[in-house]
């Protein structure tokens, strides 16, 4: 039955983005931080907003999380008009943003507890089930301080998938790791993102990142932020993040990326 | 176990050689008597009675005080934070205040409500109530945003995010500043009782006074011991398992 429903929705687009612009007033040189963005995302796609520092890439997620609003434009999240954060839209920081007071099941339950129409069993399963998936159902009990970098950021994903959402924002959430935790962690969001079959929206500037895990991969260019480029990866899943074929597609990216800025490269200013 | 033993120890040995020096008699025994007539006048008291009435009378002023300072204290603390009116003026006047050394207050607190139990509750709650605002504040203006915004994705608003987020999270500031409330209402009061005579109640403060009156060293000794008794008792049983909990929570443990 949810078979046939997916099959279907993936003729309608779950992400909408219509001509959205915003500024930021900043003294006497307003940031035109986007110009007049459109995007269409569609059902279980994952893609990779990519670009340099200051292109408006991590303002659009936060406008599609309803985290911030757009001066112009609007937002559809499947059909209806985004203003406010909503359960149907979860977010994943470059921070864990994990609470400190909190044991790591709670940390899931949190987001839970919110949803109506859940029991407790219904909800300690639930936190259980995706703490199992992001391998952690060892650490339920400990405490956000005696975890790793890379295992707060599968507890923060845990957290984000729990509820159930139907689209996943994440904004560079792997940027603070390490490469060795990273690679681990592309192989588990592959994983993950085929099973649970999630819309996924991946902010980040590495471009390799973006090619290893994205259906499609937007470039972005700053001052005015705008969309300049798309490319289609076309590669099997699971992808190796150091195969060949993948850094083909990373070197044709941070070509185009070059040849939009002035400054801009594929990691971005220090 | 072996850190209690090390500060037993350490204790001991400052006694010795309290004793030690008392019986060099280089000091008259008037200025310094033996810990063993310290130890006797406590023994006195505590039969006789005078030491547990006088340290009930203290101690119910205390805990009411503090109490009524923590009530106040915290929601203005928390309305300080959130509103931006009451941070520029309540805010500002807390912060002086708190600088205030708590026994300014008493000759106000007598002039208005003259030699009375009120007095001394005035005296504890002004010494109290401007940390533990300024403690709330700061704690809540320290919380990372960010905890905000993710609590705010998962459908978290208003009264949620404030009991659930901002709260616990702002909890290390809010206990830290519970702690310095705690030693301004305990040192207010004692300057409070040291400074004032009520009839209603001779607490531990009056003790102390009188021993200085009545010359006995053995008592005004013995009096400071208790009460630096019950500081230390008080950390460790009201504040302690609190910083215990928030170590082993946040990981910002010292060692």
């Amino acid at each position: 039955m949810t078979a046939a429903i997916e099959h279907q929705a993936e003729l309608h687009s779950k992400l909408s983005l219509r001509a959205v612009s915003k500024h930021f007033p900043s003294g006497a040189h307003p940031v035109h931080a986007l110009d007049r963005v459109s995007l269409e995302v569609g059902e279980s796609e994952f893609v990779c907003l990519v670009g340099p520092s200051g292109c408006g890439k991590s303002t659009l997620l936060n406008i599609i999380a309803g985290l911030e609003r757009a001066d112009e434009g609007e937002v559809l999240s499947d059909g209806s008009p985004v203003n406010s954060p909503g359960r149907d839209r979860m977010v994943m920081f470059q921070e864990s943003a994990l609470f400190p007071w909190l044991d790591v099941r709670r940390n899931v339950l949190f987001g839970l507890r919110l949803k109506p129409g859940l029991t407790r069993d219904e909800r300690r399963h639930v936190a259980d089930f995706y703490l199992r998936l992001v391998g952690l159902e060892k650490f339920a009990r400990s405490y956000v301080h005696e975890l790793s970098g890379g295992m707060k950021q599968r507890v923060a994903l845990a957290r984000a998938l729990a509820p159930n959402p139907r689209v996943l924002l994440m904004d560079e959430p792997f940027a603070a790791l390490d490469a060795l935790t990273r690679e681990q962690l592309y192989g588990d969001l592959q994983r993950i993102w085929q099973q649970r079959k999630k819309t996924i929206v991946f902010v980040t500037h590495n471009v390799r990142e973006a090619a290893c895990l994205g259906d499609r991969v937007i470039l972005f260019s700053r001052n005015p932020g705008r969309i300049r480029e798309q490319f289609q990866i076309n590669l099997p899943r699971p992808r190796d993040i150091n195969s060949i074929e993948l850094a083909r597609y990373a070197t044709e990216i941070t070509a185009a990326l070059r040849s939009h800025g002035r400054d801009a490269t594929a990691e971005g200013p220090a | 176990m072996s850190r209690t033993l090390k500060a037993l120890i350490f204790f001991a040995a400052l006694v010795a050689a309290w004793a030690l020096v008392a019986r060099a008699r280089i000091w008259s025994p008037v200025l310094l008597p033996s810990p063993w007539s310290v130890a006797l006048y406590l023994l006195g008291a505590v039969r006789d009675g005078t030491l547990l009435e006088a340290g009930l009378v203290t101690l119910k002023r205390l805990a009411i005080g503090y109490a009524a300072g923590l009530s106040i204290g915290l929601p203005l603390g928390l309305l300080t934070a959130r509103v931006r009116l009451l941070q520029d003026t309540l805010g500002l006047l807390a912060l002086g205040l708190q600088a205030l050394p708590s026994v300014c207050w008493v000759p106000l607190a007598l002039l208005w409500f003259g030699q009375t139990e009120a007095a001394m509750f005035f005296v504890v709650v002004m010494g109290t109530v401007w940390s533990v605002i300024i403690a709330t504040e700061s704690g809540i203006r320290n919380v990372p945003p960010i905890y905000a915004r993710a609590a705010r994705t998962m459908g978290s608003r208003g009264l949620h995010t404030w009991v659930h987020v901002m709260l616990p999270a702002a909890l290390p500031f809010i206990v830290g500043g519970m702690k310095q409330g705690w030693a301004f209402a305990w040192r207010s009061l004692m300057a409070a009782e040291i400074y004032v005579t009520i009839l209603s109640g001779f607490g531990l403060g009056h003790l102390l006074h009188y021993g200085r009156e009545l010359n006995a060293m053995d008592q005004v000794i013995g009096i400071m011991l208790v009460l630096l008794a019950i500081g230390l008792i008080a950390d460790k049983v009201l504040f302690a398992p609190w910083e215990r909990l928030l170590r082993r929570r946040w990981g910002t443990d010292s060692k």
